[in-house]
């Protein structure tokens, strides 16, 4: 097979390209420049298209001996991922980039322009699986390392997109395993830290980045019960369960800490409440995609057991999904028995059975059997 | 000598002329810092002094108007920055500097600099569709500013779409008030005819490695009567304009590949613009959308640098291609990348009027001293199923068509 490697810069890409290699295909390394500002210098562990990472990825690719290229998607980047950050934000909703980038930029924009030049696959350092079925489709698996999996940030893959998806970690027992195996192959990433946090935010303040693109009003903080309690700087800059720098001088009645339960962008208000009403059960999700062929339930529209992650590292929990149709919209409503905590609209709930990725929606709303946010008004 | 079957990046660099390699070789082998006053200091300074006198003969330039530099980007700097705060100095209301948007990076960063760090003012002067400067403009601007102008600058041709530029029409815009004139004649010098002394400049710009010697040296040629304020600074080396210990062996491949193609300049020059030619009628053939960039040039009137092909592959990605003609093993360049490696829409392209867009879509091959007729044909076979492929993977500041869970998705 032609592969084309996205190379981070990374010790993942750069042993999954030697995977790749070793396998016998036909491998090109590619570097995705996204920052508008390419050429900067690399701080601590953060930053994307710097200097370092292109040169980085450049070194693997000449120690695995493949071509190595710089593609520019800065501008599909400034739009798909950092915009729609900026937007999601401004709503009051809680984005994951990360899983947009791979939704429109690694899997969309790279993987076009890759089939287009010849190739059949796009391969990541992602911990993940692609398993075929009897009938030879492609479904999405967690990595055999359920600590490194990544299936979550995968979770927005198509079945278009998953045909072409190489990700040659998949069985690897641990991230220790793959320093090793970078350090035998003399590759000079083996060392290199690994990267968290949003990339184009190379301080890791999110929300003084925040504050410099979205216009912050003061505006009041109520209860639940839609008492004033005090006022904030600006409702985006919150997240639903969020605890800290509340700044509110008067204590709850019964004493026990209060935690957001809502941002309400519209009118500017920040809702607090007790820990009891961040739970709640049911979650209704819209933008859905199914990675691979869906289950029959999903096209029925029965009930279907299953289990929801709604954070990377997140615990999944049981859960009875099914798709509701109406004005030709599609909804996927999921019941949570044991309830789960501090759930924002705006993330992503991936939807698993056993090890497999079923699909994922975007949070629309997360309502409490216990409380009714209507109630506030 | 390269892992390109076939080479067609020459502007970028070309193969060592083997004259060069035997003259460095053979210096190699010697001991002695020119500046030393023994017998091997002596003895390298021969090698220094015989090596200015060539490349002086084929620039047709006095010797002692030949300073050595690390290349093309510092004689740039040296040149721009020592005129400018030489007549500063002079005169403090003389900070605007004469400048055209089609010049390389190595002047327009450097004159940018002068801006924000020395307060110098930019005159703009436009160039036409094809990248020839705008006479008329440029009067229009010398005539309004003269008394506030320290200098002005215009390269001999242009390293993109391969203009020539009109140098002798300029200078004289500008002798008449006395204003300095440097060019960046890197692309032009041992490729077209670049006469020094004829041309009435100030200081001109050329590099080895563009004609067939090493990488890391150039030189700056300085008229007698210039005075530049120097950049770097040490041991008084080169008329006190460029310290640091001369290096004779370098300095000696550069006069051999220096002199090599001066030797053969009027066949080459012939040779290559056929061979042009003969590739722009072939590509206007086969893609006939694709646009050729810069001044046609079919009677080599020297208008164009007779190796440089320049086209725009209209909604293709010029990384695409590149990309594509690589796998086959044709080496070409897009223009100028970032630091990073990131491609760049051209500022050449964008400065002869065009948008960014299609100033992303663009393909140079340029032609040198080893490109042979072969060559030309298997890029001519290669292009048109490569230009197909490129198109057919879209411009990356477009919205891909892969199925995607936002697909069709509105807020």
């Amino acid at each position: 097979m032609k592969v084309l490697a996205a190379m981070s810069g990374g010790v993942d890409s750069a042993v999954a390209a030697a995977r790749a290699v070793e396998a016998g295909h036909d491998v090109v390394g590619v570097h995705l420049a996204l920052s508008r500002m390419p050429g900067t210098l690399r701080t601590g562990s953060r930053g994307c298209c710097t200097v370092e990472d292109s040169n980085d990825a450049w070194r693997a690719c000449d120690k695995l001996g493949i071509p190595y290229y710089v593609w520019d998607f800065s501008d599909r980047f400034a739009e798909d991922v950092v915009q729609d950050f900026v937007d999601e934000y401004e709503a009051g909703r809680t984005p994951n980039p990360c899983m947009r980038c791979n939704e429109k930029i690694k899997f969309a924009a790279l993987l076009e322009k890759a089939l287009a030049l010849g190739f059949d696959a796009v391969c990541t350092g992602h911990y993940a699986k692609v398993l075929r079925d009897e009938s030879g489709n492609p479904e999405l698996h967690r990595a055999a390392d359920w600590a490194k999996d990544q299936s979550y940030v995968l979770g927005v893959l198509t079945h278009q997109q998953l045909e072409h998806c190489m990700f040659p970690l998949a069985e690897t027992p641990s991230k220790a395993e793959v320093r090793a195996e970078a350090e035998a192959r003399g590759l000079t990433v083996a060392n290199k830290p690994d990267s968290y946090d949003i990339c184009f935010i190379p301080d890791g303040d999110t929300r003084g980045w925040l504050a410099e693109r979205i216009e912050m009003k003061p505006g009041d903080i109520v209860d639940q019960d839609g008492n004033q309690l005090g006022e904030h700087e600006g409702a985006q800059a919150f997240t639903v369960g969020q605890r800290k720098g509340l700044r509110l001088g008067r204590p709850a009645s019964d004493g026990k800490p209060r935690f957001v339960l809502e941002i309400r962008p519209k009118d500017n208000k920040v809702i607090v409440g007790p820990e009891a009403l961040l739970a709640v059960d049911e979650l209704r999700g819209i933008r859905i995609s199914w990675a691979g062929v869906p289950i029959p339930a999903v096209l029925t529209g029965e009930e279907f057991d299953c289990m929801v992650q709604v954070r990377a590292h997140g615990d999944p929990v049981t859960a009875k999904a099914r798709m509701e149709r109406a004005d030709g919209s599609e909804v996927l409503v999921v019941q949570l028995p044991e309830g789960m905590r501090g759930v924002a609209p705006g993330q992503t709930m991936v939807v698993y059975q056993e090890t497999r990725v079923l699909g994922q929606a975007t949070i629309d709303s997360a309502r409490s059997s216990a409380w009714d946010p209507a109630s506030v008004l | 000598m390269t892992n390109s079957a076939v080479y067609l990046d020459h502007a970028a660099t070309t193969d060592l002329n083997p004259a060069a390699l035997s003259a460095m070789t053979e210096q190699f082998a010697h001991t002695g810092n020119p500046s030393s006053l023994h017998g091997a200091g002596r003895r390298a300074n021969r090698v220094i002094d015989e090596a200015r006198t060539k490349i002086a003969g084929v620039a047709a330039a006095h010797p002692t108007e030949v300073i050595f530099t690390s290349g093309g980007t510092e004689s740039d700097n040296l040149a721009l920055k020592g005129l400018f705060w030489n007549r500063t100095e002079k005169n403090p209301e003389a900070r605007s500097i004469l400048v055209a948007g089609i010049e390389h990076h190595a002047v327009l960063d450097t004159v940018a600099w002068l801006e924000t760090h020395e307060n110098a003012t930019l005159l703009w002067m436009p160039v036409d569709a094809d990248g020839v400067l705008d006479l008329q403009a440029a009067e229009e601007l010398i005539e309004a500013n003269h008394e506030r102008i320290a200098l002005g600058t215009l390269m001999w041709a242009n390293n993109e779409v391969g203009t020539i530029e009109p140098i002798a029409a300029f200078v004289a815009l500008a002798a008449k008030y006395q204003i300095p004139v440097h060019s960046d004649a890197v692309q032009a010098f041992g490729t077209v005819p670049t006469d020094f002394a004829a041309s009435g400049l100030a200081t001109m710009a050329i590099s080895a490695h563009k004609v067939g010697g090493p990488v890391g040296i150039g030189g700056l040629l300085v008229r007698r009567d210039i005075v530049l304020m120097p950049v770097q600074h040490g041991g008084g080396h080169e008329r006190k304009l460029r310290s640091g210990t001369l290096n004779a062996a370098s300095a000696a491949g550069f006069a051999a590949a220096a002199t090599a193609v001066q030797a053969n300049l009027d066949a080459e020059s012939k040779r290559l613009s056929e061979l042009r030619d003969y590739a722009v009628q072939r590509i206007a053939q086969s893609i006939p959308e694709a646009v050729l960039n810069g001044p046609r040039d079919a009677l080599n009137e020297g208008k164009r640098l007779p190796g440089n092909l320049h086209f725009t592959f209209p909604e293709c990605e010029g990384d695409s291609l590149l990309f594509l003609l690589d796998m086959f093993g044709i080496a070409s360049s897009t223009g100028s990348a970032c630091t990073a490696g990131v491609p760049q829409p051209s500022h050449v392209l964008v400065a002869m009027g065009r948008d960014a867009r299609s100033a992303r879509s663009v393909q140079r091959f340029t032609l040198g001293h080893t490109s042979m007729r072969e060559d030309v044909d298997i890029l001519l076979e290669a292009l048109p199923e490569a230009y197909q492929r490129a198109k057919k993977a879209g411009m990356a500041a477009d919205e891909s068509s892969i199925h995607t869970a936002g697909t069709g998705f509105t807020r």
